[in-house]
């Protein structure tokens, strides 16, 4: 057992865990932040994206031992004083989820795209999010949320 | 989904991780960016029973460019990829890893990790090659460095010695009349390569003085693709020219075959992506 | 407002969906998010043979492990039955083998349960897992269909003679005999609808609980339909009454299928729940999805279609293998009969056809339905023959089409292979519309100077029908079908005015939740948000039969409507007593009854529920509350339709396929809820033609899943899906009052054919007649290049 402390959505955690306790396990068992869902076992679905630092991973392909002394990003955490993300909006306008088992990674991956690429075309964003399999969208209404944030956030840039 | 247990260390210093590989010997693997040993230990197709994570190990990340470019081992794609020297530096690199995995998987992968692991069908081999680069490594014997061309040696197998780590890749900035591509044929599904192809030419006097073709995904391992090389060598780098050299791609390799792609079928887009490479390399070049 | 101002109507407008904000913020409550006191968990050991003999099994080092409490095996659970098999081939003789909890004595497919650990926690009952000896005898195992019933073959279950689960026909074959030896035109194909993998994003588990006081178990399932699957796993599985289990679906995270049926894992948590006294919990990993749970299609056809040279079609005859998998999943003979067989001629008048399917176990995983169910094979096969002999005999694939359309005047159709009538359709405007959006005839010229320059561009169109809402139950009986298929609703409205809604079907995406509150917002006039709809629970929920087959609207929403006409009927008795008028006169609108003539004269549902639920003055032998339960099972089916047209650009020097367009025009009736209409047909699409591009689970000969997960199964990305354009007509459907049909299939049993008809277009050049899915691009370069 190790000992490691994060901190998760602005909470500080000190914990003992296995070395081979992945992180998203850590966050599903131990934290209960059920948000970060598990669809694969091989890193190509993407529902567990979270952020460390700051930077988008694929938590089922991290070890929690790997982020003592991180700062780490759930969905869970994205909101802020109840005020939706604007890709958690965009994605409730464009009806960009179904049965929702993907959107948080999907989310959170859409969060660092735009990070790095705040003005991204419909290719980019494609693109971007090819970390993260949806079955129910077809994707269409999942770039529309995405453009659709990506627009609110920088009209709110220009208004700021 | 889930790994097998084993002991975790985490050293900060490339001599701790050196010390600690050399303690646990064969029982040890490094953990770099994790994106193909922890996919494989979930399902328990690996179970090192030691891991020695140098994520920590500071002095091995990072990107210096200027004549050379020498990029840290643990240096993530993703830093690679946002890198604007690096890119005019080397646009075969850029176009590679751009092109590799995912963002997500680009965020932890690094260089030093994909190398080491040599996939016959990640990309960097053949981007390695055919820049001519080299892989430095340091052991229990001191560093060495080995030359790209020497570095795969089959599939999953390189010239590591046991004890060893890669420290750093290092390999000439492009200059006046040079040019890089990759060109990339993805699997479907894992997005590796299915075959992918690396180009580096020099132009002087609106001839090919120099080139260097790889290619990776269709064969066991990343290969120069010296027949190539030598029927472009000379010309005029014209559309004919290339199409002519690029149709020597494959021979002589060994080519893999799966349900995704024949032998017969990869050996037929060796040549149709080296030349697609080669073309953009001289483009650019120009 | 006053009385005779109309409340805006909700029906036909595109609300966001209420499911969503706990969604978007990881609030969601899916399976594995679900935790119990006191809960084990539980991990398989599988078997790596495809078909072996189980020798022995020696758990002493698992069960040595800390942590673990106890190992079981198949033998342990023979006091419980098998799955049940409950929809067999119609009219003819079944060989069902359906699976057990965990395999006895021999193994049918890689995967194969053996044995279940159950242990603390999750990691060491893997560990442990793999420390369970087994030692199997291997036999030889098969996995064509084909292959599978030709003598000599490898025998699977002694239950099932040569591997066959059934030979079942329909149509004329007489009749498609003659038509097809008498005819000009013949065009003959072996075409394979191959084997897929629906990938919900959320795996399947279960989680069961045992109350040993009471004999009750409560089971928390990943399931598309509890009602169904409480009373199989009581009834047949575990023989106890059904009151004796309480089912739970939370959040679902798709299921395209793959949820409806009764797994082994609902058994076996049940069965170790009990014997241990402790909640036990078992969630798949996706390449243990992969590997066990259902797959998809999965037919070799031989297809023969006869017409003359001015384009008529006059016969079509059909020889299918169906792979049926290793055991006999739920409803998995329904699915390459009734709703393969019986649709097979489409949009078409076509006068003599004939079917014949074989169903075949083989040693891989059980085969049932996967989104759209029979109904893709079906599209697949006639919209790719069509195409066929319309490059057979040098005519537009489009004008092929129009020649042979059921007409308008023809409805209620009847195409004579068994099925009930088509209750509505009109088919030419919808493949015009899509046409003119695609530019058909300016695209045609355009293709044939870009070929000019060496360019491969293709077009493709598909006109389909589809069979929704599944239905009456006394059809289905004939059918094979061991149940019933109406459904049921539950409306209260409660002392406050607010309205409660409880329903058997069992959202898991569909957006049914806002959905079903727009129709009762409406019909009842009350605010929406005062509607609230729930489902998921078997206590609490009247019995329904879940949501798949595109039927939750068609089915289960206007059982709702009509709990709510009930509703409404009391609210005017009971008004016309309050206010003293004679119930004639009483006009139900906009939430209100009013006497005519007096529009000030009324009370507010809110009103008259209040006074129903308090009951100090009700008319004589009135009961108190407004509650209203009706079960509806609709006359007919639903038969959607609709045409999609897609452009490909082929690279000839590799063989991949580039998507220019993707253009849908899809007639699902009257539209509750726009916007998710438009989803449902997006996302239908994008898995049709991911069959067409990309996808195909395989097997080697030894029954190894070559697709075993994520990195082999090409499930597509965003980057691999074109942009797609939307458009509909409206038809509305004369079978249920509110006139829709079901929007959820439509999608996937338009596109594959319509990608492939576009490649194939593309490669006419080239002489290509056919190609089999999916067009990867090696199968195209090698046709391009004829080898």
């Amino acid at each position: 057992m190790t000992t490691i402390t994060v901190t998760v959505n602005g909470v500080r955690y000190t914990s003992e865990v296995e070395p081979r306790l992945l992180l998203v396990h850590y966050l599903r068992e131990h934290l209960n932040l059920t948000g970060t869902h598990i669809g694969c076992d091989t890193s190509q679905c993407g529902a567990c994206v979270v952020h460390i630092n700051g930077v988008s991973v694929k938590s089922c392909t991290t070890l929690a031992v790997q982020c003592d002394g991180a700062e780490i990003t759930t969905i869970e955490g994205l909101a802020h004083n109840g005020q939706l993300h604007p890709l958690q909006e965009g994605f409730w306008e464009k009806h960009g989820l179904q049965c929702g088992f993907c959107t948080p990674g999907m989310i959170m991956a859409a969060a660092d795209l735009l990070k790095r690429n705040p003005n991204p075309t419909d290719e980019e964003i494609r693109h971007g999010l090819e970390g993260n399999l949806c079955r129910c969208t077809g994707y269409e209404n999942i770039v529309r949320a995405v453009r659709y944030a990506a627009e609110k956030m920088a009209a709110t840039q220009a208004a700021d | 989904m889930i790994p097998a247990p084993f002991d975790y260390y985490a050293p900060t210093s490339l001599a701790e991780a050196l010390t600690l590989l050399q303690q646990h010997g064969d029982d040890a693997k490094i953990l770099a960016g994790g994106h193909s040993l922890l996919p494989a230990m979930k399902l328990r197709l690996a179970a090192p029973s030691v891991l020695i994570d140098i994520n920590r190990v500071a002095e091995l990340r990072g990107i210096k460019v200027n004549g050379t470019v020498e990029i840290g081992a643990m240096t993530t794609w993703s830093a690679i990829e946002h890198h604007a020297a690096l890119a005019k530096a080397c646009p075969a690199m850029a176009d590679a890893v751009g092109l590799i995995g995912d963002i997500q998987v680009r965020n932890r992968g690094t260089i030093g990790g994909s190398l080491a692991h040599a996939d016959p069908a990640a990309d960097m081999p053949a981007v390695v090659l055919a820049v001519d680069a080299q892989i430095h490594v340091e052991g229990p014997n001191g560093p060495r460095a080995i030359a790209a061309a020497d570095f795969f040696t089959d599939m999953l197998s390189t010239a590591l010695e046991p004890g060893e780590i890669i420290t750093a890749i290092t390999f000439t900035s492009h200059g006046p009349g040079e040019g890089s591509a990759y060109a990339k044929f993805p699997h479907p599904a894992s997005r590796y390569a299915i075959v992918g192809a690396a180009a580096y030419v020099k132009m002087e006097n609106g001839q090919v003085t120099a080139c260097r073709v790889a290619i990776t995904g269709a064969g066991p391992k990343a290969e120069r693709q010296t027949a190539v090389e030598q029927a472009l060598i000379g010309t005029d780098g014209s559309a004919d020219a290339v199409a002519a050299a690029a149709a020597h791609a494959g021979e002589g390799m060994e080519m893999l075959g799966d349900i995704h792609a024949s032998e017969e079928y990869r050996r037929a887009m060796c040549k149709v992506y080296a030349k697609r490479a080669l073309l953009k390399a001289i483009e650019r070049a120009r | 407002m006053t009385a005779t101002e109309l409340k805006e109507r909700l029906v036909g407008r595109a609300l966001k969906r209420r499911e969503d904000p706990k969604l978007i913020t990881g609030h969601g409550n899916y399976l594995d998010d679900i935790k119990l006191p006191g809960m084990l968990h539980i991990a398989l050991v599988r078997s790596p043979h495809a078909h072996a003999k189980i020798v022995s099994i020696d758990a002493s080092k698992a069960l040595a492990m800390p942590g673990v409490v106890a190992v079981f095996t198949g033998k342990d659970m023979l006091d419980i039955n098998p799955m049940p098999a409950a929809w067999q081939a119609a009219g003819v003789k079944n060989y069902p083998v359906p699976p057990r909890a965990l395999a006895v004595d021999k193994v049918a497919l890689v995967g194969d349960p053996v044995a279940m650990v159950v242990a603390e926690d999750r990691y060491t009952a893997r560990d442990a897992a793999d420390a369970v000896e087994v030692e199997y005898e291997p036999l030889p195992a098969v996995v064509d269909a084909r292959k599978a019933v030709e003598p000599g073959a490898p025998q699977i279950h002694e239950a099932a003679p040569n591997n066959i689960v059934f030979e079942w026909e329909c149509g004329n074959k007489a009749a498609a005999d003659a038509a097809i030896a008498s005819a000009e035109v013949v065009v003959k194909e072996e075409i394979i609808n191959q084997r897929l993998i629906p990938t919900p994003m959320e795996t399947r588990g279960s989680i069961a609980r045992y109350d040993a006081l009471t004999g009750e178990w409560t089971v928390w399932m990943t399931s598309q339909a509890p009602h169904v699957h409480r009373l199989l796993l009581t009834a047949f599985v575990f023989g106890v009454p059904e009151t004796k289990l309480r089912c739970i679906a939370p959040n679902v995270g798709g299921g395209f299928g793959q949820k409806i049926f009764c797994y082994n894992d609902m058994a076996f948590t049940m069965w170790a729940a009990r014997k241990l006294g402790r909640p036990v919990k078992f969630v798949e990993d996706r390449s243990e999805n992969y590997k066990y749970s259902t797959h998809g299609r999965d037919h070799i056809t031989e297809a023969e279609l006869a017409g003359t040279r001015d384009g008529k079609i006059t016969g079509l005859r059909v020889k299918t293998w169906a792979n049926i998998g290793a055991y006999f999943s739920t409803v998995a003979a329904g699915i390459p009969t009734t709703l393969y067989g019986r649709i097979i001629t489409g949009v078409y008048k076509i006068p003599a056809a004939y079917v014949h399917v074989t169903g075949a176990y083989t040693n891989t995983a059980m085969v049932d339905a996967y989104r759209g169910a029979g109904r893709p094979e079906a599209s697949y096969l006639i919209e790719r023959m069509v195409d066929r002999f319309a490059a057979e005999i040098g005519m537009d694939p489009a004008e092929v089409r129009r020649k042979n359309f059921i007409q308008p005047e023809d409805f209620p159709y009847d195409n004579g292979l068994g099925l009930l009538p088509y209750d509505s359709g009109n088919y030419e405007p919808a493949l015009n519309k899509a046409l003119e959006i695609a530019g058909y005839a300016e695209f045609r010229k355009q293709q044939a100077e870009l070929r000019q320059q060496g360019r491969y561009l293709g077009i493709g169109i598909s006109s389909y029908v589809e069979i929704c809402g599944i239905a009456p139950s006394a059809w289905m009986g004939g059918q094979g079908w061991g149940a019933g298929l109406w459904e049921s609703a539950n409306v209260r409205v409660h002392l406050t005015g607010k309205v409660v809604v409880t329903t058997g079907s069992l959202p898991h995406g569909q957006g049914l939740e806002t959905t079903f509150a727009q129709i009762v917002a409406d019909e009842l006039g009350v605010p929406y948000e005062d509607v609230e709809v729930q489902w998921g629970d078997t206590q609490g929920t009247p019995f329904g039969y879940g949501t798949y087959g595109s039927r939750s609207l068609a089915v289960g929403g206007v059982a709702i409507k009509r709990s709510v006409d009930k509703i409404k009927e009391k609210a005017r008795k009971l008004a016309a007593h309050l206010l003293e008028a004679n119930e004639a006169d009483i006009v139900f609108e906009n939430g209100r009854a009013y006497v005519k003539g007096s529009p000030d004269k009324g009370k507010t549902i809110g009103e008259l529920a209040a006074a129903a639920a308090v009951a100090y003055n009700l008319p004589p032998g009135m009961e108190p509350f407004l509650d209203e339960t009706s079960y509806y099972d609709p006359p007919n089916c639903t038969f959607p339709f609709g045409t999609h047209v897609c452009i490909v650009e082929v690279d000839p020097e590799t063989g991949h396929v580039k998507l220019l367009r993707y253009i849908a025009v899809d007639d699902c009736g009257n539209q509750i809820n726009p916007l998710i209409v438009e989803g449902q047909i997006h996302g239908g699409i994008a898995q049709g033609l991911a069959q067409a591009l990309y996808e195909g689970a395989v097997y080697d000969e030894d029954g190894q899943l070559l697709t075993g997960t994520l990195m082999d199964y090409a499930v597509p990305t965003a980057a691999m899906v074109p942009h797609i354009e939307t458009d509909y007509t409206v038809t509305p459907s004369p079978v249920n009052p509110l006139g829709v049909k079901g929007a959820g299939e439509a999608g996937t049993i338009a596109s594959a054919q319509c990608v492939m008809n576009a490649i194939i277009d593309a490669l006419a050049p080239f002489g290509v007649k056919h190609l089999q899915m999916p067009a990867t691009p090696e199968r195209i370069w090698k046709a391009i290049h004829g080898k």
